[in-house]
């Protein structure tokens, strides 16, 4: 059974991490994954806030409200592309910024004197309370806290238990926004929320207006988003959740688990879908259409994709050609990314030689294995070192990632796209095909990388 | 104190943040030092936050290792993770310099640090890194105190009785590593000899070499770094650094090393200052090269003074640059009308009270604020252009206020790494940057509001 052996001179790996990493085709099948990250490992992972915070903050017209010292309210503001078309009150990131004696004595009452702050400021119609490291060790209860200010101030002030040390992993921050979300969207008692033919998107928070675009599709096929988690939402839209007949799941990482829970409290069957790729859009739009099965839903689903996809083609030929042989490393966040940029890679004609993820689970990086040829790495919860090793090993050419990843890969000369949450160009659709392979060609083919590697230009 | 809200409250809440937490700046500091690697003793989402941001604003790979402490830890120590961590760093990165730094998370739990690396020591053969712990609380003060806290402190571990030798300890601020290399070119222009740190000039801003270097060369060398109480005087660019944070001020009261401390040589009388001292120092005047660097910014100052008269600036950002920034400023005409940072540091507003004699106008002096009251007082003030970080990008965006990018973060622009102020050529550049940003402002409106203002009964009679 072949493992890779990691060399222990230079560019050494840790050993600890062999079973982190598996080469497609070659013996061991399963990945360890899911778990805390090594200490000192330089993972590239954030933390169990960071998750929360990314999943609530597309909520355009709420409050966001970090309670505990400046550093994590300074470090996720605005830091995710997510657009509106209404409120930007979520582009502001509130703190109620504890000092020593803060965490001395108790956070409580500073917190509650934020929110009447907050509340005869902007009146916002719910301010989410994201506890942090320190008020979790310090026990402030921010749940009470919460609650007493929802009562006095008739307005939805929820807590998000997002303390960062309760796991090394972003995903169980999801479960903490998730449950935040639930509390949310549950209607009170007295409360009712029709059901209508209109679908909610999961897992979608409408990055440089990916939400905007497939709301095109489908009401061009007849179909209306109800409101997308999170991504443009806002507090009214969110609680009219109940009220859709069907539930898609793009980034289902952060949204499986709700999906389930409004299949349980309110009977909607939900679906995966993935609109990055041409390939994707289709069958997604399909998968959508069936769901419906009206044969004018489906004769305008056909139609679209037929259009849409003569469209783009030529685009697609014209990069597919410059792209074709190239090799491609890819290291994202979620395991339902991963899937979407090997076949989208694949449709370039470019070959994956590095796949790895942040949070993926054994049975994603199953599917991802599967969907690689002989050869390739596989990789969980990596850190600078290995990807170094591995896009020298592989001979890389572009490598598809976040921000950290990116100025690495051009120290190397090698080309990058950002898959990231703060992009700004549409990577979803037809049309975000179009721009995702534009992005790879003119990273890819740059000219800059003829001078960087001459023999001169790296001294 | 939380910020200060528009009636003269005390507001509790901070609404957009004009500064970063501690332990960033502490590893900015160390990336200064040869050899060294940060290890941030919290949870895992601590250390990556500040590689992004570093990551963001400096275009390099900034790799820190975390102790990724989660629940179980909390409860029953970090040792075990922090010892761990360090394993594990030495042996992808064998720095030989390791800055562990705390969080508000371990500094609540109550970790003991000293025992821990002392017991780790005392566990380890031979080649062990020095280990230098530095207690940065996020709730104990920003980015700028991490930053002066992490310089000091491993001075204080290097320092060692030393015979008297020529080399000047020079100790700069949070700022570009162009600055820095702009302040090495002055010293080595005066034919004097230095001792700086931290320097990050070559490792937060590093030519192309193909590779991938995990810690890069360049920095102080600890050897030096001992070395710095033999040293014959300190500058030391801090005239905000608070006297508890000053490595300056310990290397005088430790070993009697004087101090010249001096505001960032920003603009032509801080530039002059400085210069002032390098003479007198070094015994001769400076070479031809810098006086002509001098006779430019001067000649530059002529011709830009009455489009900077226009200039209604809101400065924010770190004490040491805005203090620096707002000199600058009032020297070239051009009225600082919000003078702020999200650091308390108390030195600020000390530090600017001399100059508002000499303004027309009062301006408003914030300190340990937030973007909030920045923006607010700016608006109130009729402030028409912004000089600072990225934070400001609101100022545009919301009110069509433009913003010259210095300091840190700049992550929305490229170049953070090389943004140049210090010296007469810095201010120079500096100075273009913000007179071409009111230019382009005034060119952009100037026949709208002509127009505007000479028609402005038949617009009304229009409507």
């Amino acid at each position: 059974m072949e493992t890779i052996s990691l060399p222990q001179k230079e560019g050494a790996c840790i050993s600890e991490r062999q079973n982190s990493i598996l080469t497609a085709g070659a013996g061991r099948k399963s990945i360890h994954c899911a778990d805390d990250s090594l200490a000192g490992s330089v993972s590239q992972r954030a933390c169990v806030f960071c998750g929360a915070r990314v999943v609530l903050n597309p909520v355009t017209d709420a409050v966001h409200l970090v309670h505990g010292p400046i550093g994590c309210a300074a470090y996720t503001w605005d830091i995710r592309g997510s657009l509106s078309s209404g409120s930007e009150m979520y582009r502001n990131s509130f703190s109620t910024d504890m000092k020593e004696r803060d965490v001395v004595f108790g956070g409580e009452k500073k917190l509650a004197a934020c929110i009447d702050e907050i509340v005869e400021k902007y009146r916002p119609p719910a301010i989410f309370v994201y506890a942090t490291c320190v008020t979790g060790m310090i026990g402030d209860d921010i749940v009470a806290v919460c609650k007493e200010a929802t009562r006095h101030h008739n307005t939805e002030v929820i807590p998000v238990e997002s303390s960062g040390f309760i796991s090394g992993n972003k995903v169980v921050g999801y479960r903490a926004a998730a449950l935040a979300l639930m509390r949310l969207i549950t209607p009170k008692a007295g409360e009712h929320v029709e059901k209508t033919q209109k679908l909610n998107f999961l897992g979608e928070y409408n990055l440089s207006g990916e939400m905007w675009l497939a709301r095109r599709y489908l009401g061009e096929m007849g179909i209306e988003i109800n409101v997308a988690f999170t991504g443009d939402s806002t507090v009214a839209a969110l609680k009219q959740a109940p009220g859709a007949c069907l539930n898609l799941v793009q980034c289902t990482g952060s949204m499986h688990w709700v999906a389930q829970q409004l299949e349980k409290e309110f009977g909607t069957p939900f679906m995966d879908v993935n609109f990055f790729g041409a390939e994707n859009t289709a069958e997604s739009l399909r998968k959508i259409a069936r769901f419906y099965d009206n044969p004018v839903i489906t004769e305008r689903t056909e139609r679209i994709i037929e259009r849409e996809t003569a469209r783009i083609r030529p685009a697609l030929e014209r990069y597919r050609q410059k792209l074709a042989g190239k090799r491609a490393a890819i290291y994202v966040g979620g395991a339902y990314k991963a899937v979407a940029l090997i076949r989208q890679l694949r449709e370039l004609g470019m070959e994956i030689v590095l796949t790895g993820t942040q949070t993926g689970k054994t049975e994603e990086y199953a599917t991802i294995t599967s969907l690689l040829d002989d050869g390739a790495i596989v990789v969980d919860d990596t850190n600078p070192a290995e990807i170094e090793r591995f896009l020298i090993e592989k001979k890389v050419d572009v490598m598809a990632g976040g921000v950290k990843e990116r100025v690495l890969a051009y120290k190397l000369g090698v080309g990058f796209v950002d898959h990231n949450h703060d992009r700004k160009e549409c990577l979803a659709g037809f049309d975000g095909a179009v721009n995702f392979a534009r992005e790879v060609y003119i990273s890819t083919c740059s000219p800059v990388w003829k001078y960087l590697r001459a023999p001169t230009g790296g001294a | 104190m939380a910020p200060a809200g528009n009636a003269g409250t005390v507001r509790q809440v901070n609404e957009n943040q004009c500064q970063h937490c501690m332990p960033l700046g502490a590893i900015i500091a160390f990336r200064g030092i040869a050899g060294a690697m940060a290890l941030v003793h919290g949870s895992q989402g601590c250390s990556t936050y500040m590689r992004l941001t570093c990551v963001n604003h400096f275009n390099e790979p900034v790799d820190i290792a975390s102790s990724s402490l989660n629940e179980k830890q909390t409860i029953h120590g970090g040792e075990a993770n922090l010892k761990k961590a360090l394993d594990n760093m030495r042996r992808v990165y064998a720095p030989s310099v390791v800055g562990v730094l705390t969080t508000c998370l371990a500094e609540t739990m109550g970790e003991d640090l000293d025992r821990i690396i002392r017991d780790y020591r005392n566990g380890q053969e031979t080649g062990c890194p020095d280990i230098i712990a530095v207690p940065t609380p996020s709730y104990s003060g920003s980015h700028t105190e991490g930053y002066w806290a992490a310089t000091k402190a491993v001075i204080a571990h290097y320092a060692r009785p030393t015979e008297p030798h020529r080399r000047i300890n020079v100790i700069v601020p949070h700022i570009s590593p162009a600055d820095i290399r702009e302040i090495q070119r002055i010293f080595t222009l005066m034919g004097l000899a230095i001792t700086l740190i931290p320097d990050y000039s070559l490792t937060l801003d590093r030519p192309f070499a193909g590779r991938y270097q995990k810690i890069p060369a360049g920095g102080t060398r600890p050897l030096e770094i001992a070395a710095m109480p033999g040293a014959p005087l300190t500058i030391q660019f801090g005239a905000t650094c608070p006297d508890n944070l000053s490595p300056g001020l310990w290397l005088e009261q430790e070993y009697g090393v004087p101090l010249v401390n001096l505001p960032l040589p920003v603009g032509v009388e801080a530039a002059d200052q400085l210069l002032a001292v390098l003479e007198k120092i070094s015994g001769h005047p400076r070479p031809e090269s810098l006086a002509n660097e001098r006779g430019w910014l001067l000649d530059a100052m002529a011709d830009a003074h009455k489009h900077n008269a226009e200039g209604r600036a809101a400065i924010y950002g770190e004490p040491e640059l805005v203090y620096a920034i707002t000199r600058a400023c009032a020297e070239n005409g051009i009225a600082p009308v919000v003078i702020a940072s999200g650091t308390r540091t108390g030195r600020l507003a000390a530090c600017v009270e001399p100059l508002l004699a000499s303004l027309d106008e009062h301006p408003a002096v914030l300190e340990e604020t937030d973007f909030a009251a920045i923006e607010s007082a700016a608006l109130n003030a009729g402030a028409n252009i912004a000089i600072g970080h990225s934070g400001g990008k609101f100022f545009t965006e919301r009110h069509g206020i433009p913003v010259v990018r210095t300091g840190f973060p700049v992550h929305d622009r490229v170049g953070g790494q090389r943004i140049l102020s210090v010296g007469y050529a810095g201010t120079l550049v500096l100075l273009d940057r913000i007179t071409n940003t009111l230019l382009e402002e005034k060119h952009g409106s100037y026949r709208r509001l002509r127009y505007e203002e000479t028609n402005r009964t038949e617009i009304m009679e229009g409507a």
